[in-house]
């Protein structure tokens, strides 16, 4: 059957874009490769579903779809990853990755965790982490306590998320502090203390998950989408929501779902919040130097920094060193590269996962 | 409660928990690196590709995108 809409991702965007389009009279199909709805951050919650729409869940998009008057992509965003000293010990996991894992049926009871990196990301981490019954021993923010002030003062400006900083606020909450080498069983810090631990929790704020727009040819512009007043992105039926189009959250996300959805404009001006996350947590300049020569840096390949030294582009380390050519295809070392380097992103092409031969035999 | 054997053990597991929890939670490293690091998951979201278990004979299953099933069987030796 053919649909009026594909919506690309079951998040708060992707399914505010559903249930928009499905408002609109539109014939809509929402494909999501987890198995359930809410995305990342409102993963496991009930009464998601959209009425009058299909969702499909653990459906893996290898290629953008083809077969519809509209397709919304609201594919998120993933956490950003810096290798340093020790961070592919087992025992380190991404702060958004352990939230996800707990609510995937992770035992973190009596855990004791050091969340770290940069973003409000952390505070909700830490917070569910202390939920789920873990002891949370420290939580780092990398980026200065001027900052951090500054960010906490403007909030007024949206009252939804001055409540949401309050609920957070945590006593473990040092700005200015970042992992400098995990260890076995602990993590050393940018002060040179050791804190042990049986997990780090540690992601260096969010980056878009770019691949199926780029598929599609959709112009990117400054790191995400370019999009419209009406989230159109530059190829006509396509369009982008949610955090491809800027890291704002939540209320932007569905603002954006809604409108791609509807036809309308977006309600809500969500800029000024974005510029403010990207400003305040901006990364600083020591987090480039954290790798030593022997740090992998590609962990499909286990490429050290060493390798890459010679390189001039994503597309050399490639050839050289197979640094980006594993399984996840350059998602985890790619955007490490683009931050240490400067390396722009690689162009993308189809099977945007891979694929078993079974598949690709049987279309 | 789905029982399933993880590296030939048997297992009980919580309704609603994913291979890559259930590997944690047994104390075990999800697959070795290339260099025979052990590894474990990192981003729980079907991305890093770091939780890739053997899932009924089928390798490079990611862990995280798939829900415990009764008599499945895992196992977390391969690259």
């Amino acid at each position: 059957m053919r649909y009026d809409t594909i919506v690309v991702g079951a998040g708060p965007a992707g399914l505010a874009a559903a249930r928009a389009a499905r408002r609109s009279g539109n014939t809509t199909l929402v494909l999501d490769d987890n198995w359930g709805p809410g995305g990342q951050i409102w993963r496991g919650r009930e009464g998601l579903d959209v009425d009058g729409v299909e969702l499909q869940f653990s459906r893996q998009l290898e290629d953008v779809p083809s077969d519809a008057g509209q397709v919304i992509l609201a594919t998120g965003a993933r956490e950003l990853f810096l290798p340093f000293p020790g961070w592919t010990l087992p025992h380190v996991v991404g702060a958004g990755g352990l939230q996800a894992l707990v609510k995937q049926g992770l035992n973190v009871r009596g855990k004791r965790v050091v969340v770290a990196g940069s973003g409000p990301l952390l505070l909700a981490v830490a917070a569910n982490l202390s939920k789920a019954g873990a002891a949370v021993v420290l939580v780092a923010e990398q980026t200065p306590w001027e900052k951090v002030a500054r960010f906490a003062m403007q909030l007024w400006r949206w009252p939804s998320k001055v409540f949401e900083g309050l609920r957070l606020g945590s006593s473990k909450y040092r700005a200015g502090l970042w992992p400098v080498e995990a260890v076995s069983g602990g993590v050393v810090m940018s002060d040179g203390v050791r804190y042990e631990c049986d997990y780090l929790a540690c992601g260096f704020g969010l980056v878009p998950n770019l691949e199926l727009p780029m598929l599609a040819g959709c112009a990117i512009e400054n790191g995400f989408v370019k999009v419209n007043r009406h989230q159109q992105t530059s190829v006509q039926c396509v369009y982008a929501v949610g955090e491809l189009t800027g890291i704002g959250g939540v209320e932007k996300a569905e603002a954006e779902g809604e409108a791609a959805g509807s036809g309308k404009v977006v309600r809500g001006d969500h800029g000024l919040f974005v510029r403010m996350l990207a400003d305040t947590f901006q990364l600083r300049e020591e987090l480039r130097k954290l790798a030593r020569p022997e740090t992998i840096v590609c962990r499909c390949e286990d490429v050290p920094l060493s390798r890459l030294g010679g390189c001039l582009n994503k597309r050399e380390a490639k050839l050289q060193t197979r640094c980006g050519m594993g399984p996840c295809q350059g998602r985890v070392c790619g955007p490490a590269l683009e931050f240490l380097y400067g390396w722009p992103a690689d162009r993308v092409r189809p099977p945007a996962f891979p694929v078993t031969v079974r598949r690709l035999i049987d279309g | 409660m789905p029982r399933i054997k993880i590296n030939g053990v048997l297992i009980k597991v919580a309704e609603n928990t994913s291979v890559a929890a259930a590997v944690m939670n047994a104390d075990l490293a999800s697959r070795v690196s290339v260099s025979m690091e052990p590894r474990g998951p990192l981003c729980g979201m079907g991305i890093c590709f770091e939780c890739r278990v053997t899932v009924n004979g089928v390798r490079h299953e990611r862990g995280c995108l798939l829900k415990v099933v009764e008599g499945m069987q895992v196992s977390t030796d391969a690259v």
